[in-house]
């Protein structure tokens, strides 16, 4: 059966001066119907670029620089303008980290999300107010009718980020791209939000790419994951694999870096070394590279302790390992 | 002109002393610091047009108050990683501010080692600027861009040594920041020239610099990486046990708070509902909003579902809810708790809850 | 030093500068107008001062290149007989001068302002923003022309030439420092909050210190802009006061009064006198105003590109 989204070889890159940075380099998954997959890494690991270059959203100086991104079929990186007009905001939604790049500060929410609804289907106004109103009440606000009416400065953070889902929910897509959705979020914020897309995308069937830094967060929604760094794929499989026995030095690493896995034994993390004193985290040396100066051969070899000399002369492909798990590194089998 | 340059005084000092409460007679000798009642306001009615407005057929003049901080006591001991959590809003990073001498409380008072500085001004609390420092939450904000790395860190050592020999200086600062990892050649550059978690190293060498007791981290990791935040933390612990500091640790990311803190301190809305040691208190959460807090932890590996939600938003702080402040949210909320502001009291075990629910046994 | 020229070289800096043909143009225009006045003692073929120069019978020749031209005198001579070419050099001399010195003087009195209001008390920022703001309702050349008209009844005409340049430095300079006050102030404003203030406040520095070494530093940039906008308005504002004959005596001529005083010859013949340093006037303020521009949109990328 034919994939909901294919992306294969999908390279972004950005041109300067007199050179071009690769900020995506050879990424590839793909995401059936209804399934939901976490693109995890840290900022300038080219996550979010890749979310935005899946709908060609990839704005100047950065252009696709090679690959295909197969929607239902469809090659989204050659398709022309309407086609991509058609398939933005209707088969796939996106959802960013703030709401406001969504919503219209001038404009009531009930102005808005009709205008989305009478923009993609041949529907009355009065049948667009239903659907609006419809969708309000799946992610749970509280007497839509009233809040139809409101500015988006009405509502709290949480609130606008409901209304943001209900906008993406308006024309029933395949395919939610959701950008860091709960960062800006309280906790107990995040977990109602988390709630509800996870709820939605199960009772819709529909798609899921959650781009965010959150392995917790990724690790509840989520059934696959991609873990970037420094605009690759590092490491790819069923998120309880991956959170469990993570097999890339660098996703071994950052979940060795979070507290909850240092005080807790439940990470799958026994076999790497202990850290020095008791309550020390483990931590990688060093930061993510700049995209100017990404090392040779393997890009983590710099801050990797597993590092040889092939890894310094060779880029590992991501190829399946042994327990039919995706990575990217020659010193794990 | 000293007048003209004071902190913002757009509040009215209300200074007198409140009975300490019970639970903080144990530790009134050993503290470092005690905070005691305090309570910080924002006026922010702006020029008096603005606050004009016209209500019953008159004019009336109306003040508009943040209320950021209500009424919180509470000790910090030598040596221990005291944290404050909430969410955002809850007057936790004010908090901070106050007790660092940024802002000025309103009320209430804060003792240094028994000795009262919430109401000192500039040159009477010179002596506590050594003793007492601050790592800001913006690693790109908190350091001037215009200055070198060097000059930022010799700055406040000349200023709180005068008389000083540059070759001191100088080998008091490349010591401080080998020990941050920051290589001491380093220091002719720019704060751009770094990365994130380079930077908050070098603001953390900064509040070192003068060899306080004492640190007050404002959500010291929330800008950076995974993988850096560890290196900080870390950096941290390590700082704390060479030097034996003391931190008030201000932070949203409950895991990390847990991973650090020997006791923690939960606020909401700027009253303080809960204070127990860290592994009480992540172990056996009391208050109700304590109990809903850590259920949204995303837990690596855990089930999206299962946390406790909490029904309607988060009140402003300028009308705050009579009563206790969490009774618009609270599942077990009842007549009383809409009415009376529940107080701050010990259980057995040293955990301080503020609830009416907890107080009854009905929670 | 070399290093330092070599980061210059490479710098986005000179990069930006180099693509922009405007700027280029402009920089090279400004360049050689300021080196000419500057340099007008030993390029002008005349000393337009010189009272034994100058030849009566000299007087309004035209350009070389007319009927009547004396290639003695490239652009011609004014009514008195003066080289048009040397009296508009050392008058843009004295333009710039002027225009120069009143920025400086608005410039230091506009940051001190600035700083006080943004970082001091409230009460102190608004008595000095009410003061700002009554200092921008009366127009700069009303100013001129009140205070030129006592000046010029103290000191007598022949006096006057000799206090004429602070006097016009002084009444530019008073007149428009509020704008200096104002941004200056609004950036303090947004710099106050940033936590590297804070983290001054902590160290205990004073007040006068912060202001000083942290938070002067970080609004010089938006000063810069406004710098360069400020002098071509001063070179402006000096012109028309020369013109309305409260600037610059005809004896020590700036370009606003070699326009003047070749005005009432315009319609009988001899346009030069008026129409060369009136094009060298609008070419001088042209290219710092397109200067400013550039480094507006250069050191403001966001705000001004699409």
């Amino acid at each position: 059966m034919q994939p909901l989204l294919d992306v294969s070889n999908l390279t972004v890159k950005f041109a300067l001066r007199d050179t071009a940075l690769t900020a995506v380099n050879d990424v590839s998954f793909t995401l059936g119907r209804g399934e939901r997959l976490g693109l995890v890494g840290e900022s300038g690991a080219g996550k979010s670029v890749t979310g935005f270059s899946i709908l060609n959203l990839v704005s100047k100086p950065g252009f696709i620089a090679g690959g295909s991104v197969l929607f239902e079929g469809k090659d989204l990186t050659r398709a022309s303008a309407e086609t991509l007009r058609d398939i933005r905001g209707n088969r796939i939604s996106m959802i960013f980290q703030d709401p406001m790049m969504t919503l219209n500060p001038v404009l009531t929410v009930g102005t808005q999300m009709i205008e989305t609804i009478l923009a993609h289907k041949k529907v009355t106004r009065k049948e667009a107010e239903a659907i609006a109103l419809d969708k309000l009440r799946k992610v749970y606000i509280p007497s839509p009718e009233r809040r139809l009416t409101q500015y988006p400065h009405e509502f709290s953070g949480g609130m606008r980020q409901r209304i943001v889902i209900a906008i993406a929910l308006l024309t029933s897509p395949s395919l939610i791209i959701a950008d860091e959705p709960t960062t800006a979020l309280d906790v107990t914020i995040q977990a109602e939000i988390m709630d509800l897309l996870l709820e939605l995308c199960q009772s819709e069937d529909m798609g899921l790419i959650l781009i965010t830094h959150d392995l917790g967060v990724v690790s509840q929604v989520t059934q696959k994951i991609a873990v970037m760094y420094a605009g690759g794929i590092v490491e790819m499989g069923d998120t309880g694999m991956v959170v469990g026995e993570p097999l890339h030095p660098y996703t071994r690493g950052l979940l060795g870096a979070l507290p909850q896995c240092a005080d807790k034994a439940d990470c799958g993390l026994a076999d790497v070394a202990a850290p020095r004193a008791r309550r020390r985290l483990n931590q990688i040396p060093g930061s993510m590279p700049s995209l100017s100066d990404v090392p040779r051969g393997c890009p983590f070899n710099n801050r990797c302790e597993l590092c040889e000399t092939v890894c310094t002369t060779t880029r590992p492909l991501l190829e399946v390992k042994s327990d039919g798990r995706l990575a990217a590194c020659h010193m794990v089998a | 002109m000293a007048g003209l340059f004071s902190l913002p005084t757009n509040e009215n000092p209300n200074l007198e002393t409140t009975p300490v409460g019970d639970a903080d007679m144990t530790n009134q000798n050993t503290a470092l610091l005690s905070l005691r009642n305090v309570v910080k306001h924002f006026d922010i009615s702006g020029g008096l047009l603005d606050q004009l407005r016209f209500s019953g057929g008159r004019i009336v003049r109306k003040h508009t108050v943040v209320h950021a901080v209500n009424d919180v006591s509470f000790d910090i001991l030598p040596g221990e990683t005291l944290s404050v959590v909430g969410e955002s809003g809850c007057g936790k990073s004010t908090l901070a501010r106050t007790v660092i001498g940024l802002y000025r409380a309103t009320g209430g008072e804060i003792l240094y080692r028994g000795e009262r500085i919430d109401n000192l001004n500039d040159n009477g609390m010179l002596p506590y600027r050594t003793r007492m420092q601050m790592v800001f939450q913006d690693p790109y904000a908190s350091l001037n861009p215009r200055m070198k790395v060097r000059e930022i860190l010799e700055e406040p050592v000349r200023f709180h040594n005068p008389g000083i020999s540059d070759a001191d200086v100088r080998s008091r600062v490349a010591d401080v920041m080998e020990q941050v990892g920051v290589n001491p050649l380093w220091g002719v550059r720019y704060p751009h020239e770094f990365s994130g978690g380079q930077r908050q190293r070098i603001s953390i060498a900064r509040a070192l610099v003068v060899d306080p007791e004492f640190i007050v981290a404002d959500e010291p990791i929330s800008a950076l990486d995974v993988s850096i935040q560890a290196q900080v933390l870390n950096l941290m612990m390590d700082m704390q046990e060479k030097r034996n500091l003391t931190y008030l640790f201000i932070s949203h990311d409950l895991s990390v708070v847990e991973h650090i803190s020997t006791r923690v301190a939960v606020m909401y809305l700027g009253s303080l509902c809960e204070l127990a040691s860290a592994a009480d208190l992540f172990g056996t959460p009391r208050h109700p909003y304590t109990q809903a807090l850590l259920s949204a932890i995303p837990r690596i590996g855990g089930k999206a579902a299962g946390h406790i939600k909490l029904s309607g938003d988060v009140p402003t702080p300028i009308n705050l809810p009579p009563g206790c402040v969490f009774h618009g949210r609270c599942p077990h909320a009842n007549a009383r708790c809409m009415q009376e502001v529940p107080k701050a009291r010990q259980l057995e075990g040293g955990a301080l809850v503020a609830c009416h629910g907890v107080e009854e046994g009905r929670i | 030093m070399a290093g330092l020229l070599k980061r210059f070289r490479q710098s986005y800096f000179l990069y930006s500068f180099l693509r922009d043909p405007v700027a280029v143009t402009s920089f090279a225009l400004f360049v050689i107008l300021a080196a000419s006045a500057l340099l007008a003692p030993v390029i002008a073929p005349h000393n337009p001062f010189d009272g034994a120069n100058i030849d009566i019978m000299d007087a309004e020749t035209p350009p070389l290149w007319k009927d009547g031209g004396n290639p003695e005198f490239l652009l011609g001579t004014d009514n008195q007989g003066r080289d048009l070419f040397s009296a508009i050099l050392y008058g843009m001399r004295v333009s710039l001068l002027i225009g120069v010195g009143a920025v400086a003087m608005q410039a230091c009195i506009g940051i001190m302002v600035g700083l006080l209001s943004g970082y001091g008390s409230r009460r102190l920022d608004n008595i000095l923003m009410r003061i700002a703001d009554v200092q921008l309702s009366f127009s700069s050349y009303m100013v001129a022309i009140f205070l030129g008209a006592i000046v010029q009844m103290t000191f007598g005409v022949g006096r006057y030439e000799q206090v004429a340049v602070p006097f016009l430095v002084l009444v530019i300079g008073l007149a428009e420092w509020p704008q200096y006050a104002r941004t200056v102030r609004a950036s303090v404003l947004a710099e106050k909050k940033k936590e590297y203030v804070e983290a001054a406040r902590v160290i205990g520095l004073r007040p006068f210190r912060i202001m000083w070494r942290h938070i002067l530093p970080n609004t010089l940039t938006p000063v810069l802009v406004i710098s360069t906008v400020q002098v071509a308005n001063a070179i402006m504002s000096e012109a028309a006061l020369s013109f309305l004959g409260l600037g610059m005596p005809v004896t020590k001529p700036s370009l606003g009064s070699l326009i003047k005083s070749g005005f009432q010859y315009f319609f009988s013949g001899s346009w030069w006198i008026t129409l060369f340093p009136g094009v060298v006037l609008i070419l001088l303020v042209l290219s710092i105003n397109l200067l400013g521009d550039w480094l507006r949109d250069f050191l403001n990328p966001k705000l001004y590109k699409d």
